[in-house]
């Protein structure tokens, strides 16, 4: 997994609450076998005008002008910044793998859905929750060129005034993801633990070791 | 020091260790496969060159890109073939049980699961969907994951978990007629909200979830997570263990009596403590139809599409205007006005036996309404459609003007050739009514099965408790 440090980037402001993994990335890109290549399809059905499909070109496709990713002003922008329960709804992990295909590396709301926020730290994407009073206020300063700093190992976001803002996050997650961690691999490092819970677990359910 | 609440027992069972800031290494009993979300899981085992650590654990079936007509002929779009394919080529290579297309005991995977008896009261269960929340019916501690946990399964039949809150929903006393399983769990969600459940698992108590059949309380518990909540949990009774007896994956012998000794601890203590309780009253909830586009915008049968003008949160009150403009609804419509093109009878919610016999008890004698141009049953597993067909209710269905398909996930969402079209109006027994969900535009109401049945035969929504078949 790609590690995260700090950046400092544009931010979109997507100013709905409750945005499912469905708007995400609709389900009909579901259908592809591989991890990446959803980037031009994040937010597909509120993106363009037509409907998309798996595969197409969208490079002429129809564009919703009023949506705020087809701003050419955001074009590289790598923070999100959201409402509450964002990515609630299917576990799709494409919804993450389209963010990051599209180029967000930082998604920032009130609350996040839980089986989307763990998907997005085993892809080096950092969803960071604040207060829902400073995501107001984020919302409130926000104009075109406003760009915010963040420091994942301070645990601190930056805005352009100089006003540092403090997050939380779980330190094993903070930890993988500051070094880009194969969780599989560290917990195979634990294979004899697991096994030893196996053998303690046949004597008290051997009904599920039977074969 | 306080007892432990259900969760509690089936988490500190799974534990294989706790690291000092409290993520834990949690022991996964039975991962459930299916074709949309293991791909990358399967080729990033390749990759690294790992082989499942306890293949036998795992159990897949194709469910979401299936077609739910002439099977026979396969399957037509080239995309959804490869991917049904493409599960079929991993399991042969990883050694993992498939239920092919063409068995009877293929299905949703989430009705599947315990109708094989895969799934059983004390594990701990996930798959790569949402809706493995509906196996906490059994006393089972189960929640949906992504596909990178996915692959972290096969490899490591382990996952790196932090613990959630407890909450108790008890739905006290009991429910009038033509109320079911899905209205409660309908007016849950909209009492507390789509994200009410976040960070929480689920215990769903009291005399209403009691009295509910093991369907009736996976239909509440695959809800859970439309409430916020990984996983939803009901305590083992008499009526779990009736429903293991026997299944084909179910323990034998003296394997079965202990098993059944080891699940009469699968329930709360009396004196153990919830970090939120939420009280329902059972006889005050009548049948359900959501309104919106998130399944917390929900009212009785009886009422009216609410007005955003009387919601003082301004955030809320943008999501209830959004949702009005993509439904085509008026504020104060009646939602007895509410004219319907699709109806859509199915998905992991409500395509067990009991729900079609709900559905074909209201439909029975009667026709589908003409304004209705395509009305759909899709059972939940081959079993369950030979079952149906044993007793007649395919009869009851093709006569009233239904199509009765071939098992799958279909409509729900859309993966599939069953999708509706832009600006059509759909009463679906499924789960999600979001923006396109069951096609491109298309407009969802969520009910219960018997609602859907006789929306379907009336051409718009009715209360089911006026219908006296």
């Amino acid at each position: 997994m790609r590690a995260f440090q700090t950046i400092t980037s544009l931010v979109v402001p997507l100013d709905r609450a409750n945005i499912d993994t469905d708007a995400i990335i609709p389900k009909q890109f579901l259908k592809s076998i591989r991890r990446t290549g959803f980037g031009p399809f994040l937010f597909d059905e509120w993106r363009y005008e037509d409907r998309g499909e798996p595969d197409m070109d969208c490079s002429n496709r129809p564009l919703k002008e009023d949506f705020i990713l087809n701003d050419p002003h955001y074009q590289g922008a790598q923070i999100l910044l959201t409402r509450e329960n964002f990515g609630c709804g299917s576990s799709r992990e494409h919804a993450p793998w389209a963010l990051d295909d599209f180029g967000f590396r930082v998604l920032i709301a009130p609350s996040f859905a839980d089986i989307f926020y763990n998907n997005c730290f085993k892809n080096g994407l950092l969803p960071i929750v604040l207060d829902e009073e400073i995501v107001d206020i984020l919302f409130n300063e926000l104009n075109k060129d406003f760009q915010l700093t963040v420091d994942l190992e301070r645990q601190q976001i930056t805005t352009p005034t100089g006003r540092v803002i403090s997050f939380d996050i779980d330190e094993n997650r903070k930890h993988r993801l500051l070094n880009g961690l194969d969780d599989i691999a560290l917990t195979l490092q634990q294979a004899d633990k697991i096994r030893a819970y196996e053998e303690q677990r046949a004597k008290r359910a051997p009904w599920l070791f039977a074969d | 020091m306080a007892g432990k609440t259900l969760y509690d027992k089936l988490w500190d069972d799974h534990v294989v260790f706790t690291e000092e800031n409290g993520s834990a290494l949690l022991y996964i009993d039975r991962q459930l496969v299916h074709e949309v979300t293991s791909p990358q899981a399967f080729e990033g085992m390749r990759l690294a060159g790992r082989k499942p650590w306890r293949k036998s654990r795992n159990l897949a079936v194709a469910d979401h890109n299936i077609p739910t007509t002439k099977r026979a002929e396969g399957i037509a779009d080239p995309v959804s073939r490869l991917q049904v394919e493409t599960l079929e080529r991993n399991c042969q290579e990883f050694g993992i049980t498939e239920f092919a297309m063409t068995d009877p005991r293929q299905g949703i995977v989430h009705v599947m699961g315990p109708e094989q008896g895969a799934v059983l009261p004390g594990m701990t269960v996930v798959c790569g969907d949402s809706h493995t929340s509906t196996h906490g019916a059994s006393g089972a501690l189960a929640f949906g994951i992504g596909t990178s946990e996915v692959e972290h399964v096969l490899a490591t039949q382990c996952l790196i978990q932090s613990k959630s809150k407890n909450m108790l929903i008890r739905v006290n006393g009991s429910v009038g007629k033509g109320v079911t399983a899905k209205d409660i769990v309908l007016a849950v969600i909209g009492e507390i909200g789509t994200a009410g459940g976040t960070g929480y698992a689920i215990e769903f108590a009291g005399e209403a979830i009691q009295a509910l059949s093991m369907e009736g309380r996976m239909t509440v518990c695959n809800m859970a997570i439309e409430a916020g909540a990984r996983a939803g949990l009901i305590a083992v009774d008499d009526v779990t263990i009736e429903y293991y007896q026997g299944r084909p994956f179910a323990p034998k012998g003296d394997h079965w009596e202990l098993a059944k000794a080891a699940w009469q601890d699968l329930h709360s203590d009396e004196d153990a403590e919830f970090d939120k309780i939420i009280d329902l009253d059972a006889s005050r909830i009548i049948p359900q139809v959501t309104w919106g586009t998130s399944p917390e915008l929900v009212v009785p049968v009886d009422s009216s599409v609410p007005n955003p003008e009387h919601e003082t949160d301004p955030v809320k009150r943008q999501g209830m205007e959004r949702a009005l403009e993509y439904m085509g609804l008026k504020p104060g419509q009646k939602i007895t006005e509410i004219s319907l093109d699709t109806v859509f009878i199915g998905s992991c919610t409500n395509s067990r036996i009991e729900d079609l016999r709900e559905a074909a008890k209201i439909a029975n004698g009667k026709k589908v309404a003409k304004n209705v141009h395509r009305a759909l049953v899709v059972p939940g597993s081959g079993l369950i459609k030979q079952q149906a067909e044993a007793e007649g209710l395919d009869q009851i269905f093709l006569e009233a003007g239904f199509e009765w398909r071939e098992p799958g996930c279909s409509m729900c969402l859309a993966m599939n050739a069953d999708r509706l079209e832009e600006g059509e109006r759909c009463a679906s027994t499924s789960n999600r009514n979001f923006e396109g969900r069951q096609g491109y535009g298309g407009r969802t109401h969520l009910v219960s099965p018997s609602m859907a049945a006789a929306a379907a035969i009336a051409g718009y929504f009715v209360d089911v408790r006026n219908i006296t078949n």
